[in-house]
Formats: structure tokens, C-alpha cells, sequence
């Protein structure tokens, strides 16, 4: 893929203020994405990954935040756009769709008169009826069957997975490239999930979309994404493709993530490999790298933290965050024949 | 070892196990025009020891087994035996010494903890309750339990909200543990953790299985997780057991359509062979 990007994330810096002191949630983000592509970035709570998509589409915009760096989407600067251009960009240029489209919709309208509502706000010449057509239209494009009599349900009618379709066509309304997709299988069944996936992809290939996908999930990243970024205290401790990342892992997080997986296809080993103690407070991260109390090959040069940087020379797009050499990785991260974080000797809680 | 122990009777037997709610409409009559089947004629066994993993989709009715199961809901027919005994129908007071023998584990850690009260209170109140221990023999066992669970002894004067999610869970495990249960019900133990933390706390109810010899009934609709922690699996669908077997042989070599249906939509964390499978349908 070697078209130019639609959206490119630069040095990007979100801290909130807060009676504790300042919480930097993301430090130092940077990506690009292109014309069809799927970006997923993966964390636990607290990774600054939800953070980053938030402040991409300006839903961080507080008067405790501190918002640096720079966000370009086709050439325009998103981060000193205005509130009215902002709302201008929302839904035609970057859709967003949510965990919970439960919340996510007014549980007391009509599902149809919400997206027309939306539509007539960017389009005020679209009339009522063809604002209708054209939700019937979106809900038989994303899988809703009945789609005419189901325009006039209330959300609480529609199941989880259909809600989430309604979500979806209710992001498509307007025609955006960007679709930014913070967990969005992650409150459905998994047959269900396996449906939302199938649908994603679809839009994906047949309008070209551009997919940003936030997960903790790196099941459903192996299922869709192309180019993966691994976020862990607010930084990017590794970026790769989907490939990269999941057979050549450079940063220990990465492997403790692949490691802890359970799969169904794979003989159960006898313990499950875990990463010990828990996600650092952004309020009091340790200095240098912050994975490193829970790491166990941590060494002397950890206390400074490395940069993002291509260690291996071969993929220079495949970056990470850690001092280990290749050559040390390589050797370090095999665990009883597999990927994985090598057990501590002690369990530390914070 | 008692009666039942030496008749070998399982640990939990539980047959034809039915919890129908009514639909009501009417305003000062109430008609029942209708039942939802949450339960529908289910039955299984757990011996001593053992982990059985209960899997099914939202609406399967899987929760509602659990509950019916511990009595905490009144079941429409069919028996619960315990060590033999038959529980189903017994009331509030005839229920309480067995309590000791059952216990749960919750899915939120944020919910099933009382926040104003401080975690000796929450791990000590079972203790107190069935009048086990007292005063400092009672301190002295709560903070056994905390130490044994991956806590510290000094948590004891905290308060919920000044734990993480993995730490409320093992607060959580450690109350459950506190009367030395024979069995566990773990209703979504890990869904509502972060992924480097559910592995933590599936290994320590593993470790606290071999160590005080639990029977866990695991319920959760994460078919990876349920697989690897437990012995046998029942694939729970529309109320009813569709699929009984040992864990290996129910993902490797499942029978029922639905329990096919429901692996292969399972995400397989490897993009080379994620790629050639087809997953919905």
C-alpha cells in the first residue's frame, strides 16, 4: 500500500490535569493511515489508546486538556480546527462507532429519525422522506434485514449485534473515509462478533475505507488488521504489520500478550503463561520504561527509556521500544517452544 | 469423609434442573400469557475436585442454571442434589449450613464489592456470619486468606476503591474461599479484566483448586478460557445442554451443529490461519 495517507498522527500528546497532577494518557503517538487500510491499536485500560482516538475525532477537547502534536486528514490540520469545522469533519470525513450501542443511541427516538437527524444536520436540503430512503438503503447495506419496518424501531427493539449494525450504518450516512472503531465486538457473543468482523471487512474492501480498530482483543487484530500498534502507558511500545508483530514480536509486552492467549486449536498448555503484577498508574509511572517492574529481562540500561526505532534493520517500519538487541530477543522470547514472557520468580502487586 | 463421600455420590448432581419466569400483562389482574424458558431441562454432574465449564452465549440461560442451582433462585422442577442431599426447595434457614460448602465468585469487581465496607469486613463477614471465627483469631485468618490470594496482610484496613480490578477479584476469591468450600461457582470470573490480568487470576484458581481441592462450576461464554481451566464442558444454548464432553474432545471433535458454530467463530489469534477460515455462518 503505497498510497499517500488520509489521516497521519504526528508526535501526538494528550495530558489531562487533574487535582492529582497532570495525567500524560498519550505521549507521543505517531501513524499514518491509508485509503483502505486497518490500523488497530491494541492496550489494556489506561494505554491511551481510546484517548488517541478520541482526541483524533476532537472528543478531547476539555479545559483540562493539553492537546500537542499534529493530526492531518487529507492534508488538514484537525487539531487547530474549530468546533464548527470540527462538527463539519465529524461524520462526513471520520465516523466513530462505540463499545456500547446501548448508549450510544437516544433510547427514546426512533433509530431511523436519529440517523435522519444526522444526516440533516450536515445535508439541511435532504428531505425527511429521502433521509428515510436513504437509512432503509444504509441498514440493507450493513445486514439489517426488514430494513423498511425496522427504520421505525426504537433501540431497545434491536438486538446487540443489530444495534451494532444500526451504529455502523448510522457511521455510513455521510460517506466518510475514516471509520474509527473503539472495541466495537467487544460487548457482543462471538457469533455475533464473527458477523461485525464480516461486515467491517466488507466496507473495508467495497468503499475503501480507512479503519482505525481499538481493541484489547489481538484475536479480533489477527481476524482484520493490517498494521498494529501495540500501546502500553501511553506510548507505543511497538508498531508493526499484522505479520510482524505476530511472528517477529520485538517489545517483552508484546510477547507476554501473544503468550497469555488461550487457543482452542492449540493442545492447552499446563499453565496459562501470565504477565505479572498489573498496568502502571499514568499518575506515577516508573522512570525509564514502563513495563519494566513487570518485566523479567529488565537490565541495568532500562531505567532510560529507548525510543521507537527499528532495531533489526531488515523491516524499517517494524519499530519498538526496548534495549534487548535482536540477537537477545530472538533468544529471549521463546518460551516452551512458543512466544512468550518468561515466568518471574516472584508475582510483584503494586 | 461422610456418607455421601463413601456412597461415591458426585459432589453436585443436578437433573432436569427448569426455571421458566412468567410473561405477566394486566394492570390489577395479572395473567400470565406467557414463559421464557431461561432453563429448560438441564442436567450435570460435578465430582469432587473437578471443573466443570459451563459455555453459551448471552440468553443461554447459563447464569440462571448457576443461581437456580445455589438456591439464590427458586427453580420451577427438577432436583439439585448436593453430597446426595437434595437441596432443591430447601428455604432460607435450611440452605445456611450448606452456604459453607457453595460459594460464588462474581463477574464485576467493581459491583459484588460493598464499597463502604473495608476488605477484613468483606473477606471476615462469611467467617463472622457462620460464627467460624472471631476477634483476632478471625483477623488472623482473613489475613491468611489475602496473603494466600496474592494480597498483602496490610490490605486488610483498605477499602475497594483503592484496588485495581485483578486485586478486587482476588478480594472477591479470597471471601469465597473463606468457609473452605467444596464447590465454586465462578460466573465470568475474568471477562471483565485486562488481558495480562485474567491469566493471573485463571492460574490462581487453578493453584487454588490443587491446594484446598474445589470443584469449580466455571461459567463464562469465553470458549478459550473456559477450555483451559476446566476438566469437562456443557454447551449451554435456548436453555438446554446441547453438548456434554471432556474439554479436548468438545473444541477438538465437537457433535452438535451449535457448538461447531460457536467454535468457528471463535477469533484465532494467528493471522496466517485466520486467513484461511470462513468465519460467521
Amino acid at each position: 500500500m503505497s498510497a499517500a495517507p488520509l489521516l497521519s498522527v504526528s508526535d501526538l500528546r494528550v495530558g489531562f490535569a487533574t487535582e492529582a497532577g497532570v495525567v500524560q494518557a498519550v505521549d507521543g503517538v505517531s501513524f499514518d493511515l491509508r485509503p483502505g487500510e486497518v490500523v488497530a491499536i491494541v492496550g489494556e485500560s489506561g494505554s491511551g489508546k481510546s484517548v488517541t482516538a478520541q482526541t483524533i475525532i476532537g472528543l478531547t477537547r476539555a479545559n483540562n486538556a493539553r492537546i500537542e502534536g499534529s493530526v492531518k486528514l487529507n492534508g488538514e490540520e484537525l487539531t487547530e480546527a474549530g468546533d464548527a469545522e470540527m462538527r463539519r469533519l465529524r461524520g462526513e470525513q471520520v465516523a466513530m462507532i462505540f463499545q456500547d450501542p446501548m448508549t450510544s443511541f437516544n433510547p427514546v427516538y426512533r433509530l431511523g429519525n436519529q440517523i435522519v437527524e444526522a444526516i440533516r444536520a450536515h445535508r439541511p436540503d435532504t428531505s425527511k422522506q429521502e433521509g428515510r430512503e436513504r437509512v432503509i438503503e444504509l441498514f440493507e447495506a450493513v445486514g439489517i434485514t426488514n430494513a423498511e419496518q425496522r427504520v421505525d424501531d426504537y433501540p431497545h427493539e434491536f438486538s446487540g449485534g443489530m444495534r451494532q449494525r444500526a451504529m455502523i450504518a448510522m457511521a455510513l450516512a455521510l460517506e466518510p473515509e475514516v471509520l474509527i472503531a473503539d472495541e466495537p465486538t467487544t460487548a457482543l457473543d462471538v457469533t455475533i462478533q464473527a458477523q461485525i468482523l464480516d461486515l467491517l471487512e466488507q466496507l473495508n474492501r467495497e468503499r475503501n475505507l480507512a479503519t482505525i480498530l481499538i481493541t484489547h482483543d489481538l484475536g479480533v487484530v489477527a481476524e482484520v488488521a493490517d498494521r498494529v500498534l501495540v500501546m502500553y502507558g501511553g506510548k507505543v511500545v511497538e508498531e508493526g504489520t499484522l505479520d510482524e508483530i505476530f511472528y517477529d514480536p520485538q517489545h517483552p509486552y508484546t510477547w507476554g500478550l501473544l503468550g497469555s492467549l488461550t487457543r482452542i486449536d492449540r493442545p492447552r498448555p499446563h499453565r496459562l503463561p501470565q504477565i505479572a503484577g498489573s498496568p502502571p498508574s499514568l499518575l506515577d509511572l516508573p522512570d525509564g520504561c514502563p513495563f519494566r517492574p513487570r518485566c523479567p529481562h529488565e537490565f541495568s540500561k532500562c531505567t532510560e527509556y529507548p525510543g521507537l526505532e527499528s532495531r533489526g534493520g531488515e523491516a524499517p517500519d517494524h519499530r519498538d521500544r526496548c534495549w534487548l538487541t535482536p540477537e537477545q530477543k530472538r533468544e529471549k522470547r521463546t518460551v516452551e517452544g512458543q512466544i512468550g514472557l518468561e515466568a518471574p520468580g516472584e508475582v510483584r502487586q503494586a | 469423609m461422610n456418607d455421601a463421600a463413601a456412597t461415591g455420590a458426585p459432589l453436585l448432581e443436578v437433573t432436569d434442573l427448569v426455571k421458566h419466569f412468567p410473561i405477566k400483562r394486566g394492570i390489577l389482574i395479572d395473567r400470565e400469557v406467557d414463559q421464557v424458558r431461561a432453563v429448560d431441562g438441564v442436567s450435570f454432574k460435578v465430582e469432587r475436585g473437578e471443573t466443570l465449564g459451563l459455555v453459551g452465549e448471552s440468553g443461554s440461560g447459563k447464569s440462571t442454571a448457576c443461581r437456580a442451582v445455589l438456591q439464590l433462585i427458586k427453580p420451577t422442577s427438577g432436583s439439585v442434589k448436593f453430597e446426595g442431599r437434595e437441596i432443591s426447595g430447601l428455604g432460607r434457614r435450611q440452605m445456611r449450613p450448606l452456604r459453607r460448602e457453595m460459594q460464588m465468585i462474581f463477574q464485576d469487581p467493581y459491583a459484588s464489592l460493598n464499597p463502604r465496607k473495608r476488605v477484613g469486613q468483606i473477606v471476615g463477614d462469611p467467617l463472622k456470619r457462620q460464627g467460624v471465627a472471631s476477634g483476632s483469631e478471625l483477623r488472623r485468618q482473613v489475613q491468611e486468606l489475602l496473603e494466600r490470594v496474592g494480597l498483602s496482610s496490610e490490605h486488610y484496613n483498605r477499602f475497594p476503591h483503592e484496588f485495581s480490578g485483578g486485586q478486587r477479584q482476588r478480594i472477591g476469591i479470597a471471601r469465597a474461599l473463606s468457609l473452605k468450600p467444596k464447590l465454586v461457582i465462578c460466573d465470568e470470573p475474568v471477562s471483565a479484566l485486562d488481558v495480562s490480568i485474567q491469566a493471573q487470576i485463571v492460574n490462581l484458581l487453578d493453584d487454588l483448586q490443587d491446594e484446598f481441592g474445589l470443584a469449580y462450576l466455571f461459567v463464562a461464554h469465553d470458549i478459550g478460557v473456559v477450555r483451559h481451566i476446566s476438566d469437562r464442558i456443557a454447551v449451554m444454548n435456548n436453555g438446554e445442554i446441547v453438548e456434554q464432553g471432556s474439554a479436548d474432545q468438545v473444541c477438538e471433535h465437537p457433535k452438535d451443529d451449535y457448538t461447531k458454530k460457536l467454535l468457528a467463530a471463535v477469533p484465532i489469534p494467528d493471522p496466517r490461519e485466520s486467513r484461511e477460515r470462513v468465519r460467521s455462518k
